[in-house]
């Protein structure tokens, strides 16, 4: 048996000492650029995407709220929990304290300084939004992955506690959970975004597996004798998470206003303390009629990053189309 | 004499289930894909299958590397029953008996670099031994393909259609096999570049000594490549022979339609050959007809037998087999073709 | 007059971050009433650009087109919409290779076909869907008037072609353009189908333009052949002249690289060197000799133009000698 591999071998080299039938190349001689290295699909995709100005659009405003996010507690003049200009509030005449020396926002209802509660508020907006994405990704993923993966009844019982899940409006669903448990803090609001987002992505993912696992070169995997567990992870998973990136970063951006609307309607955060967009809105509804900027500002904060995140997901969908390859 | 021999194929079938419903799957039919099929390859050779689309032949293909499970029959490699392997061993012996597919852009995974595809088969074989080694057999399958060594580090979508078909070849050969099934493996190719792919395949026969089984629709490439041809039509084999002898004579009367029905690029030719054309359609083979699964477009169908009874494969002349009750009749010019009413055939979603 | 004229078509597409890319370069021939004109090539030769470009049916934005393209002597290219509806349902006749998706999938097929008639030959409703039934009964498909009411995907692929021949012809086209019909169908269907459209064409001064990278499909249908590469016609001959002394290397290397069904076993296959990609443009020499067998220093230098050669037309600077006698005359 061995002898007659080796005898294989051998007869391949000769063939191999015959030389290549072709000019080597051709396409790396001519028409592409001469470099010998190879360019990944995820580097061309990369590569689109940085000449996408919708892209630049999007990656700039994330950018900046990011650095702000980072800077805030650097930048801020002042504490946001402290009542500082407590003296200018007046609940009787509805009246809050104007914008002034070393306060360029003024004060909200509480005489706090509204322009460091605006910064410190990026914070938490992005933190809630990240870990949200990333739970709810974690979590979609190792469904989709044990559905897409086993099929059968396996995916038979995922599916329908998938099923059940996204039957419930998302955010009475969010609202939901949020209210079970006893005492809300920002944590709350995190997990109830994520759950919700739970089943969104193991859909996804499992759709994709299924289609990326009745595609030849799967099978041209099985058939070369490759593990099963490696078929899958190396195969099947890495070319389904396309479609799963792109939907989490326009999770990122359902994520900003699904915490903002949990905020907003009394399910965050119990301690104002901390100041959060979603809740910043929600507090400032008494005083719409005299004090729109209270709510103004913050809405067109959490419009201006969700739309940042959109505008980077939908051009990264367009990178990775697999009908926009050649 | 059955040393000689490398696959057995004994009646095997593959069938379909159709299934329906909301909740629970049921059954409420089946796709014959392959019904009943025996043939033998002799170790070395090129075993051609043709036929149109829905005859089965990749199915059959797919049933004998285990691709997809027989419904029924058995399939031996060099004297192994294939069906009774299990797990581990079957993974093993996958290593003997590789595949080429149609479409080398699908085959090959995008988003591994050409080194990684053709290392992935010998590691899952414990054949990548020492960094130094494993490279110096890189170089070896990539000139034996005809590519430049500098393709290792390049993508799939980085190369033309005939350079990717090479990949998929290279990646077939990694694991040093014995058998190569290759599904149609030049029908996506540019008719200039077809050629090159044939005569490769051709090469690497006579260097390594590979046996082939060799799926396509189009006649001409089977013939110029096998040594001998099976025709299959809805599942079942009709007929069967050397190479020459198949387009030399005939005998069934779908092997003389298939043969008359293709192009050849010689006004000559084409202006003097007479053609049998066929009417209607290819039934479903997900309710085939009775008797003959030919009956239904057969210029030659003859009142009895062709509807009621199944003709078998059956030995007329040397190696020359052939399923029809009337081929001796049809030969010998005792009976002539008719014209044939079409039927009509509703195309349905699942075999479609 | 031909029927059909086409001058100097080129067509240049261009997409947004890319370099202008040409299809098609400076292509012209003729069709005369009757006769059936093969095109053919590879794909990326320009074949099915140029027939779209002859329906009027490339988008406006994105493509370029030059030249001229005359219908008995009427300019085509450059009509308005309205005026290319017209022309399109009455005097050209389209079949395309995928049928499943150039039927209305949610439209019977009849309502498909008299639809055309009433609006194009100005039928009644009951005139039309009668006439409608006579054309599925001409295009081969049985028990035409119950085809009528069914839809595109309840018939099979051949079937469906026929319809869309069916359609093709409804008002009597006198040019029928069939765009690769059979690639998409078996070889026992495609040949249905040809000798349906050789039928159709034949005895008639309905001109066929068959569309194909087939040169099997040619050879039997076809009475002059125009021989694509890289967007340029680089070989134009009646039939018998082209598949007995094909004199462009690019022709013959084709010939020589199909296995031939009648061949005797155990030839070897000439396949042609390289692919598309190898092209170099036509501007800098001719494009084909990168894989050209036969290239001198000048084909990487000097564009080789398209003459008369021999009763037909020839660009190339070193063509396949065939009978001494005949090449001498022609170098």
């Amino acid at each position: 048996m061995t002898s007659s591999r080796a005898a294989k071998i051998d007869r391949l080299a000769s063939v191999a000492a015959r030389g290549p039938e072709l000019e080597p190349g051709p396409e790396g001689s001519g028409s592409r650029n001469a470099t010998d290295a190879g360019v990944s699909l995820a580097a061309s995709a990369w590569r689109r995407l940085r000449r996408n100005p919708v892209f630049l659009v999007g990656a700039v405003v994330i950018g900046l709220f990011v650095l702000l996010a980072l800077l805030a507690p650097l930048i801020a003049p002042h504490d946001p929990a402290l009542r500082l200009l407590d003296d200018q509030v007046s609940r009787a005449r509805n009246e809050i304290p104007p914008p002034q020396d070393g306060h360029p926002l003024g004060g909200d209802q509480f005489g706090r300084d509204l322009f460091s509660r605006m910064l410190l508020g990026s914070q938490q907006t992005l933190l809630v939004a990240v870990l949200a994405t990333v739970i709810g990704l974690g979590g979609g993923l190792v469904l989709g992955t044990l559905a897409g993966a086993f099929g059968g009844w396996v995916d038979s019982l995922v599916m329908r506690i998938v099923d059940v899940l996204l039957s419930i409006p998302s955010l009475l669903l969010a609202v939901s959970i949020g209210a079970l448990f006893a005492d809300q803090t920002q944590f709350t609001v995190i997990l109830a975004v994520a759950i919700v987002q739970i089943p969104i992505f193991a859909r996804l993912l499992r759709g994709t597996m299924l289609s990326v696992r009745q595609s030849d070169h799967v099978l041209a995997a099985k058939a070369l004798g490759v593990k099963r567990g490696a078929i899958v992870f190396r195969h099947i998973l890495p070319n389904s998470l396309g479609p799963v990136i792109v939907q989490s970063t326009l999770v990122l951006a359902i994520a900003v206003l699904d915490a903002a609307a949990l905020s907003f309607l009394g399910l965050g955060a119990a301690d104002d303390a901390i100041p959060e967009w979603g809740q910043m809105l929600g507090n400032a509804q008494d005083y719409f009629d005299n004090q729109p900027h209270l709510a103004f500002l913050p809405a067109v904060c959490i419009i201006v990053v969700a739309l940042g995140f959109t505008l980077v997901g939908e051009s990264m969908r367009e990178a990775l189309d697999p009908r926009q390859r050649r | 004499m059955s040393d000689d021999v490398l696959v057995t194929i004994d009646d095997l079938k593959v069938h379909f289930p159709i299934k329906r419903g909301i909740v629970l799957d049921r059954t409420v039919g089946y796709v014959y894909a392959v019904d009943g099929v025996s043939l033998t390859i002799n170790r070395g050779e090129t075993y051609g299958l043709v036929g149109e689309s829905g005859c089965g032949k990749t199915t059959l293909g797919r049933a004998l590397l285990r691709l997809v499970e027989p419904t029924d029959g058995r399939a031996d490699f060099d004297g192994t029953d294939l069906s009774t392997l299990k797990g581990e061993e079957l993974r093993t012996m996958r290593r003997r008996m590789q595949m080429v597919f149609q479409d080398p852009l699908s085959s090959l995974d995008p988003r591994q670099s050409v080194e990684s595809l053709l290392v992935e088969g010998m590691r899952a074989h414990g054949l990548d031994k020492g960094k130094e080694q494993t490279h110096q057999r890189l170089k070896e399958l990539l000139a034996a393909v005809g590519l430049p060594e500098s393709a290792l580090r390049r993508y799939p979508h980085e190369f033309s259609g005939g350079q990717r078909q090479r990949i998929g070849i290279a990646r077939a050969l990694a694991v040093e096999p014995d058998l190569i099934v290759a599904d149609e493996p030049v029908s996506a190719l540019d008719v200039s570049v077809q050629a090159q792919v044939v005569n490769l395949l051709e090469e690497l026969q006579d260097e390594l000594g590979l046996t082939y089984l060799v799926i396509a629709h189009d006649l001409a490439v089977v013939r110029h490549i096998s040594d001998r041809i099976g025709v299959m039509y809805l599942g079942s084999m009709v007929e069967e022979a050397d190479s020459d002898e198949l387009y030399r004579q005939p005998l069934h009367p779908y092997t003389r339609a298939l043969l008359s029905a293709i192009p050849v690029p010689d006004p000559v030719v084409e202006d003097s050959r007479e053609q049998i054309l066929l009417s209607g359609d290819l039934p479903s083979p997900a309710d085939p007809p009775t008797g003959c699964r030919f009956h239904t477009r057969c210029p030659w169908r003859q009142e009895t037998l062709c509807d009621t009874d199944r003709p078998q494969l059956r030995e007329i002349g040397e190696g020359h087999r052939v399923a029809c009750h009337y081929a001796e009749d049809i030969l010998e010019g005792r009976l002539s073709p008719h014209e044939v009413e079409p039927e009509l055939v509703q195309p349905d979603a699942v075999t479609s | 007059m031909a029927l059909l004229e086409v001058r100097d078509l080129s067509i240049t597409f261009h997409r947004k971050g890319e370099e202008p890319s040409v299809a098609v370069d400076n292509i012209s021939f003729n069709v005369e009433p009757g006769q059936t004109v093969g095109l053919v090539g590879e794909s990326g030769c320009g074949k099915s650009v140029t027939s779209l470009a002859i329906m009027g049916l490339l988008p406006s934005r994105g493509a370029k087109v030059g030249g001229s393209v005359t219908f008995e002597g009427e300019e085509l290219l450059g009509l308005s919409q309205r005026e290319l509806d017209e022309r399109r349902g009455r005097d050209l006749g389209m079949v395309f290779q995928d049928p499943l998706s150039s039927l209305n999938p949610v439209v019977p097929i009849g309502l498909q076909i008299s639809e055309v008639l009433e609006r194009h030959r100005k039928l009644g409703r009951k005139e039309a869907k009668a006439e409608a039934a006579e054309l599925l009964n001409r295009v081969g498909i049985p028990d035409p008037k119950r085809r009528l009411d069914e839809y595109p995907h309840q018939l099979s692929g051949g079937m469906r072609q026929r319809a869309l021949i069916a359609i093709a012809l409804a008002c009597r086209p006198r040019l029928l353009i069939a765009d690769e019909p059979t690639t998409a169908l078996d070889v026992t269907i495609q040949a249905q189908i040809l000798s349906l459209l050789s039928e159709l064409v034949s005895g008639t001064d309905t001109a066929l333009i068959m569309i194909t990278h087939d040169l099997g499909v040619v050879a039997g249908l076809c009475d002059e052949v125009n021989v694509m590469y890289g967007g340029r016609i680089v070989e134009r001959a009646q039939r018998h002249a082209l598949f007995a002394e094909p004199r462009h290397p690019y022709t013959h290397g084709l010939l020589a690289s199909i296995p031939r069904l009648d061949a005797p076993r155990g030839e070897k296959l000439v396949p042609i060197r390289g692919s598309v990609v190898d092209n170099i443009a036509w501007s800098r020499g001719c494009a084909f000799a990168p894989r050209c067998p036969s290239q001198l220093e000048e084909c990487w230098s000097d564009p080789p133009e398209l003459v008369d050669d021999r009763g037909g037309m020839l660009r190339c600077h070193n063509p396949v000698e065939v009978a001494p006698m005949a090449a001498e005359g022609a170098r």
